[in-house]
């Protein structure tokens, strides 16, 4: 079993791998949002205080919880990285962080747009936003700072490490509604109670984040490939892709 | 389906700002980041098969 993972996390068979799941991925994505969007927008009724204006948690929430787990995935990448210098970890950790911050972006987004009609702000330095914003700008940092160091390898060591100290804050925004007084609210949907919403709106919000899911490993997988024929592009393997060396026999 | 018509639906209840600004926004940044995914692999194998017959030669 040991040895299965080692297996795949040499860049030349994830490469291969990586290049058949991420098709299905990607469709899967596509399915899911559909799905989602039919739910959230064409069956789940209107919420009692909110009216319409609440559908914006469909997206809202799934990128939300995107955010922080790809982080925590980054941070994941980074242990085994550190702990084991396998050459595949630095590079998803690379893949995952536009896509992370992408969704931390459209978390404050989103969150600004239901702010301004439900709170008549669109922004307040409260413990959930500020936490939120701290981890937009620790994936900015991330990605500045792998690009700044030449050599690769000491550039994700040191993303590594930025990774995981920053890693602590993701509980902070998780837990920041119930620790601190915040006008954000808390959680809609939690492991220990029945969810504080109807069932068609729970539906949708389940479908929209799965579709993340899916369109994020899609996109990690497709990203790791790119960064795979660029660090390794003076093997041979590489050297003897169709798409590199051309279709000759 | 729960609405009367396009415009009801576009309308959201006087929300439609707020709910399309936050759904049109994540639609235009997960078309990008597909589209820059897409145009930095077609760059990056350029590069690979640029320096790959440089060394031929």
């Amino acid at each position: 079993m040991t040895m299965r993972w080692f297996y795949y996390a040499a860049p030349q068979t994830f490469y291969g791998l990586a290049g058949r799941l991420w098709p299905w991925l990607a469709a899967l994505a596509l399915a899911l949002t559909l799905a989602g969007l039919w739910v959230g927008f064409g069956l789940a009724p209107s919420d009692a205080q909110q009216g319409e204006g609440y559908r914006i948690i469909f997206v809202h929430v799934p990128v939300s919880w995107m955010s922080m787990i790809i982080y925590l995935a980054m941070a994941f990448w980074s242990v085994l990285g550190l702990t084991f210098n396998t050459r595949l970890s630095g590079m998803m950790t690379r893949a995952l962080a536009p896509t992370g911050a992408m969704f931390a972006f459209l978390s404050l987004w989103t969150g600004a747009l239901w702010g301004k009609p439900m709170w008549g702000t669109w922004w307040v330095w409260d413990a959930r936003l500020t936490s939120e914003l701290i981890l937009f700008f620790l994936y900015l940092g991330y990605m500045a700072l792998v690009s700044a160091i030449d050599d690769v390898r000491r550039a994700d060591r040191a993303g590594a490490l930025i990774a995981i100290v920053g890693a602590i804050n993701v509980p902070i925004i998780y837990f920041s509604v119930k620790w601190w007084n915040t006008l954000h609210q808390g959680a809609s949907v939690s492991l220990t109670r029945s969810p504080s919403m109807a069932q068609l709106m729970l539906w949708g919000m389940l479908l929209m984040a799965l579709a993340m899911w899916a369109y994020t490993l899609a996109m990690v997988c497709y990203r790791v490939r790119t960064l795979i024929i660029e660090r390794e592009r003076h093997t041979d393997w590489v050297q003897a892709l169709p798409e590199v060396a051309g279709a000759k026999a | 389906m729960r609405w009367e018509s396009w415009s009801e639906f576009w309308y959201m209840g006087g929300y439609g700002l707020y709910v399309w600004g936050s759904m049109g926004m994540t639609a235009l940044l997960l078309l990008l980041e597909i589209w820059q995914a897409r145009v930095a692999h077609l760059n990056t194998l350029a590069l690979a098969r640029s320096e790959l017959f440089m060394e031929q030669e």
